[in-house]
């Protein structure tokens, strides 16, 4: 009995080894562990998918794939990178540390975050399996709008279900992450004492639950209309097909905050570590991420200004929109205001963040250009909106997860990063990503519109910058792949606090953690 | 407004500098950087405000990106800096949330006047109902008796590489939209299958085209001129291809133009009632077939395997005439088949079954008149 006893703890001190221990892990580690592997590897294949619609746009004319494909592959891009890429990495990340902040030995409801996890896998390489199907992958777009969508072919049912698997997985890790943070904080960690991190993802989480049973309703009714004779937006039965336009951003405008605020989060960490300054304004970013987020449930027809809607519908979306600007305009400002008079240095993470305030206000500007509804009717499905999405997705969700994977790297192995790599990693990065994006701005603008296999002639000069950028980030990601694996397999011994700067409870922790966090809380002063 | 007129003189001089200083001309290439003008009163007011926006949003990226990189030069720790401690202030997040929110008040002015103008479809002159189409568009002029179809008039070798590609590739069509100048032209959209959006940038502007929905646009054109534009609403596999041509002209060729095209439409109806050769009928049939088939099942014949089936050799175009026509008429429900009963007349159906039973070595010999097509309607 006290043998088995024995064995029994010894499992719960050492990881099984082999597929077992990530096949049955219950550990928020090894589950944050196996959705950032996840989310890297669907980056790539997001990636490729982004090199083929690149390389097709070198020139115009058709080249290497017809336009059918070519829509398969922007509607792929879309829906890899959203729901394979971005999102799971942020889950990722808040597995690794949420439990280690608030000063938790795991997450609440650990059996339900391996299956959220475990759902990815397949749901991810049902959404692929479509490339080989008779009438070829989604090729509708990310957004799946009526009618178009219901011309897919076999693709059609895997891609919905696929949706609704992807959707059951985000509700179940954001309930696991709620039900930790509101029930797993150390004594004495208030909730105004919580880490940006921490607090960005519990909105997020809240976010999540709105809106991802909205989409799967959405996409429901896209089943039944093409095999049950429903007509929700069939205007012919007496549907319309702008609902699903309206039931899809109320879905998709929550979603991009989704993939932003927890960006939030990670820069309100890096920033003052690397500035050796408290955060400034702690609780008024609380209070602006929390207006982002409410906001963010009343704007979403700015993603429709063109449907034609009733005038006084249009100056409210606009307003309401363009007060997004307020409490992003603080954020920003904080971050600003916690470099001011600090004492700086620039290692990679700091790096990364430094270019995601900087991008992503850029990406902000034209966010508040789109809002402006009579501009908006010469930008909209353009490659302005391209650029505009872009700069906040890329270099602000994506730059964020690297500052973030620079910064926790050495905590999480218990090995320091390359330095010199991370560095060519971050410039070729940084200067590639704007030759990519920022000559979109100027063929939006001009009249080149978006999801176009084949353009006029005067848009061939920007395009091919374009595409050269494309490439060079795409290849600038294989450093950020070997200083990963570099880091994992060895290097020098990191301290517990790693960073000099660095403040919080996962720095009072060993590195790398022990494999149950906090098995005794500590104390929060 | 004298921020606006600053800032509608810098913001070209901050283009330019983004621009590589070599072969920069405005209108083509490296030198299409900004939203065009436009034609319209309402093109040059989307204008203004597009270049008010870009200046504020540029003069507080300067005031922001400013101090981040002072403080990337002067507050560095290798300089020996001491880090000051502060880390709120009640006053400056107060100062910092109310400017920004007067900045935007300030925007939304102007945006809601140029909105108002822009949903006035009141008092038009003339009435053009616009039908999206996978892929082409339909132009009626509403009271006259006139309409037709536009289709890309760029050919299928510049496509794919086997001829040079023309100024105006892929921005070419077989029949232009005319208005006249001068006149205040309404819109009506609709489309015939999936969602469209029927965007003329010198017009100022795009609206969505949907089936079952109709939605209203305007332009008052005051200068003569070609004014090119594209479809901006993904439609399928042909998105890319269903530009938009519009032809402004002055009030008298307009008529003219229209009278030509009203003699045109009842010659074709005359075409109609009579008996065509089987020459004739391959003729026109190879016409059409480019015109409203091809993109699809492809110019010869086979189709795109998975996605669009084969003519050459298919149970449809060499099985029973009868459900040939049928197929052509009513489409196939569910599929990018489209029915092209209401959009094709009964001498062109007949003249592409004709032509599909004939080409790529179908060889059935079958003639299919006008007046069977109007005997299966």
């Amino acid at each position: 009995m006290s043998t088995a006893t024995a064995t029994h703890e010894a499992h719960h001190e050492e990881p099984p080894r082999g597929l077992k221990r990530w096949l049955f892990t219950t550990n928020h580690k090894d589950i944050g562990t196996l959705y950032l592997v996840f989310s890297l590897i669907m980056l790539f294949v997001g990636g490729i998918m982004a090199l083929v619609i690149r390389a097709e746009l070198w020139e115009p004319g058709i080249q290497y794939v017809d336009p059918q494909f070519f829509n398969a592959m922007t509607t792929m891009h879309g829906l890899i990178m959203v729901f394979g890429a971005i999102m799971p990495a942020f889950v990722g990340l808040a597995n690794w540390l949420i439990p280690m902040m608030i000063g938790a030995p795991d997450m609440a409801l650990p059996r339900l975050n391996n299956w959220s996890f475990w759902i990815l896998p397949f749901a991810g390489a049902m959404l692929l399996s479509t490339l080989f199907m008779e009438g070829g992958a989604p090729a509708a777009g990310w957004t799946m709008y009526p009618p178009l969508v219901l011309q897919t072919g076999e693709a059609f049912p895997f891609l919905i279900f696929s949706v609704h698997l992807l959707g059951i997985s985000s509700i179940m890790g954001a309930i696991n992450i709620i039900a930790t943070i509101l029930n797993m904080r150390a004594p004495g960690m208030t909730l105004m004492k919580m880490p940006l991190f921490v607090w960005t993802w519990l909105i997020t989480a809240y976010l999540l639950i709105a809106v991802m049973p909205v989409l799967a309703g959405a996409v429901t009714m896209l089943l039944t209309d093409k095999y049950f004779g429903t007509s929700f937006f069939n205007a012919a039965g007496g549907g319309d097909p702008v609902m699903f336009q309206h039931i899809f951003w109320f879905f998709g405008h929550p979603e991009v905050y989704i993939m932003i605020l927890p960006a939030f989060g990670v820069i309100s960490q890096v920033i003052p570590t690397f500035a050796r300054k408290p955060l400034f304004g702690y609780s008024s970013m609380v209070y602006a991420t929390a207006s982002i987020a409410f906001l963010s449930f009343i704007v979403w027809a700015h993603h429709m200004f063109t449907v034609g809607m009733p005038l006084a519908g249009e100056l409210f979306f606009m307003y309401a929109t363009m007060l997004i600007a307020v409490p992003t305009g603080v954020k920003v400002f904080n971050w600003v205001a916690t470099m001011w008079r600090g004492a700086l240095t620039f290692e990679t993470p700091m790096l990364f963040a430094v270019a995601f305030v900087i991008l992503f206000t850029i990406g902000g500007f034209s966010g508040l250009m789109l809002a402006i509804a009579p501009a908006d009717f010469q930008y909209h499905d353009s490659y302005f909106v391209v650029a505009h999405f872009h700069y906040v997705l890329v270099t602000g969700a994506l730059f964020a997860i690297f500052a973030a994977v620079y910064y926790w790297l050495p905590k999480w192995t218990g090995h320091m990063y390359d330095e010199r790599l991370g560095k060519w990693h971050f410039w070729l990065s940084v200067i590639s990503v704007n030759l990519l994006y920022f000559p979109q701005h100027f063929l939006g603008l001009a009249g080149m519109p978006r999801r176009y296999a084949d353009y006029a002639v005067q848009f061939t000069e920007w395009n091919q910058v374009s595409t050269i950028g494309a490439f060079a980030f795409g290849l600038a990601q294989l450093i950020f792949v070997y200083v990963v694996w570099k880091t994992v397999r060895g290097g020098r011994k990191a301290t517990a606090q790693v960073w000099e700067g660095a403040r919080g409870l996962e720095w009072t922790l060993p590195s790398p953690p022990p494999y149950h966090s906090f098995t005794e809380a500590p104390e929060v002063k | 407004m004298s921020a606006y007129t600053l800032t509608r003189r810098l913001a070209p001089l901050a283009l330019l500098l983004a621009a590589p200083a070599a072969g920069a001309q405005p209108g083509s290439g490296w030198g299409l950087l900004n939203m065009p003008e436009g034609v319209t009163p309402i093109s040059r007011h989307v204008h203004d405000l597009h270049t008010l926006i870009l200046g504020i949003c540029a003069a507080i990226g300067v005031v922001v990106f400013g101090a981040i990189f002072v403080s990337i030069l002067r507050h560095r720790k290798s300089q020996g800096r001491e880090p000051a401690q502060f880390h709120e202030s009640t006053a400056i997040e107060i100062v910092w949330t109310i400017i920004p929110f007067l900045i935007l008040v300030g925007m939304a002015i102007p945006a809601t006047k140029t909105l108002i103008a822009m949903e006035d479809t009141s008092n038009p002159d003339l009435t053009i109902e616009i039908t999206g189409y996978q892929w082409k568009w339909r132009y009626d002029y509403l009271g006259e008796g006139v309409g037709f179809f536009s289709t890309l008039a760029t050919p299928q070798d510049q496509i794919y590489g086997d001829a040079p590609k023309g100024e105006h590739y892929l921005q070419e069509v077989d029949n232009p939209l005319v208005i006249p100048v001068g006149k205040k032209v309404r819109f009506v959209l609709t489309a015939n299958d999936v969602i469209h959006s029927w965007w003329v940038p010198a017009l100022g502007g795009k609206k969505d085209a949907i089936p079952g929905f109709i939605n209203e646009w305007w332009a008052r054109v005051d200068k003569p001129g070609v004014y090119r534009g594209e479809c901006a609403e993904l439609c399928g596999r042909g998105h890319a291809y269903m530009p938009i041509v519009v032809v402004a002209k002055n009030e008298d060729e307009y008529r003219q133009w229209l009278a030509a095209r009203k003699a045109e439409a009842a010659e074709a109806k005359a075409a109609a009632g009579k008996t065509w050769t089987k020459d004739e009928l391959m003729a026109r049939g190879k016409e059409v077939y480019g015109k409203f088939c091809a993109a699809c099942h492809q110019a010869n014949g086979q189709g795109v395997p998975g996605a669009f089936p084969a003519l050459k050799g298919s149970k449809v175009a060499t099985g029973p005439v009868k459900d040939h026509i049928a197929v052509v008429l009513n489409g196939r429900p569910g599929t990018a088949m489209a029915a092209f009963g209401p959009q094709l007349s009964d001498a062109d159906i007949a003249a592409v079954v004709t032509y599909e039973r004939n080409a790529w070595g179908n060889d059935t010999g079958d003639v299919v008149q006008p007046a069977d097509v109007a005997a299966a309607r």
